[in-house]
């Protein structure tokens, strides 16, 4: 067993983990966080990213030692604490990004990390940047026109809303 | 996953002082393929040396005519760096289409090149632009690098330490990728410099290998129809579900042409 220790969702954790344990299953099985999904577990799908030092990973991928001494964030970690969503979540749900929800804490990480890195991306670039994030539901058009909402909102701080029809 | 115990190194000399130590031990560098592969039970080291932590091994410089990449430098920084985007922009394309965005903020340069899977881009690039491999006992020219599928001309507990590449007068890099996965079916970096000219293909092969008679063709002539009629024999060439050997010899043409196009546009 190894003695590990990061900060997840700005809270120092720690524990005891055997090396082949992985991050994802640290995060979920030893923190109770089960936001985070495990869909393919061959590094696939993007369902289990997180935020890793500030960047999307898949947490599927990595051992819990190898982050030890990191800094994680999760999508219980983007809300805010009296539950106030962050503008890439109240994308998600405005713009129908969403229909089981599996891939979805995913794919916010995901978009939270193209907003800061390309931010007002074009649909093109979003999609791209989106190769790593499998979704079986939506067919992307939500996913992809709340990602761009979402950037917006991000740096202006008004969301754009969906012209209903 | 099997059980294994994990080391985490300080020092590239610590790593090789490790593994050799070690029963059966396996290098961790970014770990995209060997996490995958031990998820799946195709591996049971004992041992994982960890070289994540080990300081001074990531980082990219372009010194006059060489730009360096160190082992543990990620695809990401290499597909986003200011000084590959203006000595070697096909390198930076390269980079920026392995994998995915979370794969590439993990993956890096010495453990594609280390693991020398036959159809990651890397090896593509390193043979067309004629890269020399540092590793922590000498220097590895690119033509004597890769050896065979997965095999690669590193003894036991020889490491990576850096990449280095010729900057060239131009280069294109481009590939067919595998539609789920993203890796090369085919993928073919071109380069030219002064008048030597270099065919570096990837995907089609057990390892990366130049193609000689193209490289005559583009330096008399730098144009995709100067090697439009060069085709190259499947003889050796890999056949799997995804792809006859008849058909990625087909693919190595049209691949280097338009690598040659993208050099040149």
């Amino acid at each position: 067993m190894a003695k590990i220790s990061m900060k997840v969702n700005g809270k120092t954790v720690s524990g005891d983990v055997e090396p082949r344990t992985l991050l994802v299953q640290f995060i979920r099985e030893h923190l109770g966080l089960t936001g985070t999904h495990v869909g393919c577990d061959t590094s696939q799908c993007g369902a289990c990213n997180v935020h890793y030092n500030g960047e999307a990973i898949k947490s599927c991928t990595i051992l819990a030692v190898q982050a030890d001494g990191s800094e994680v964030v999760t999508i219980e970690g983007l809300a805010k604490p009296d539950g106030t969503l962050h503008p890439m979540q109240a994308a998600f749900r405005e713009y129908h990004g969403l229909q089981c929800g599996y891939c979805t804490p995913g794919m916010v990480m995901v978009a939270v990390d193209i907003a800061r890195r390309l931010p007002g991306a074009d649909e093109e670039t979003v999609r791209e940047e989106l190769y790593g994030n499998i979704c079986r539901c939506t067919g992307y058009q939500g996913i992809v026109e709340a990602v761009m909402a979402g950037s917006e909102a991000m740096q202006t701080g008004v969301l754009p809303l969906k012209e209903h029809h | 996953m099997y059980s294994f115990e994990y080391r985490r190194a300080q020092s590239v000399a610590e790593a090789a002082k490790l593994i050799k130590e070690v029963d059966d031990g396996k290098i961790l560098a970014g770990g995209m393929t060997l996490i995958p592969t031990l998820k799946q039970r195709l591996a049971q080291p004992s041992d994982l040396i960890d070289l994540g932590k080990i300081p001074d091994l990531k980082g990219i410089t372009l010194s006059g005519k060489t730009l360096t990449i160190k082992a543990m430098t990620r695809h990401f920084d290499v597909a986003t760096s200011a000084d590959v985007k203006k000595a070697i922009p096909a390198l930076a394309v390269l980079a920026g289409g392995i994998g995915d965005p979370s794969v590439r903020h993990r993956g890096t340069i010495g453990g594609s090149t280390a693991n020398a899977d036959p159809a990651a881009d890397y090896p593509a690039g390193i043979v067309g632009l004629g890269a020399t491999i540092e590793t922590n006992q000498r220097k590895i020219a690119a033509d004597d690098f890769f050896t065979g599928l997965f095999e690669t001309a590193l003894e036991p507990g020889e490491l990576i330490i850096a990449v280095h590449f010729p900057v060239p007068d131009k280069a294109g890099y481009i590939k067919f990728a595998h539609l789920a996965s993203g890796y090369a079916t085919c993928g073919v970096m071109v380069s030219k410099t002064g008048t030597a000219v270099r065919v570096g293909v990837t995907g089609a092969g057990p390892s990366a290998f130049r193609v000689p008679e193209m490289e005559a063709a583009l330096a008399k002539s730098f144009t995709p129809d100067a090697i439009a009629h060069i085709k190259y024999p499947p003889d050796d060439l890999l056949s799997d579900m995804h792809a006859g050997a008849e058909y990625r010899a087909h693919l190595v043409t049209v691949m280097a042409k338009r690598a040659v196009a993208a050099a040149i546009a």
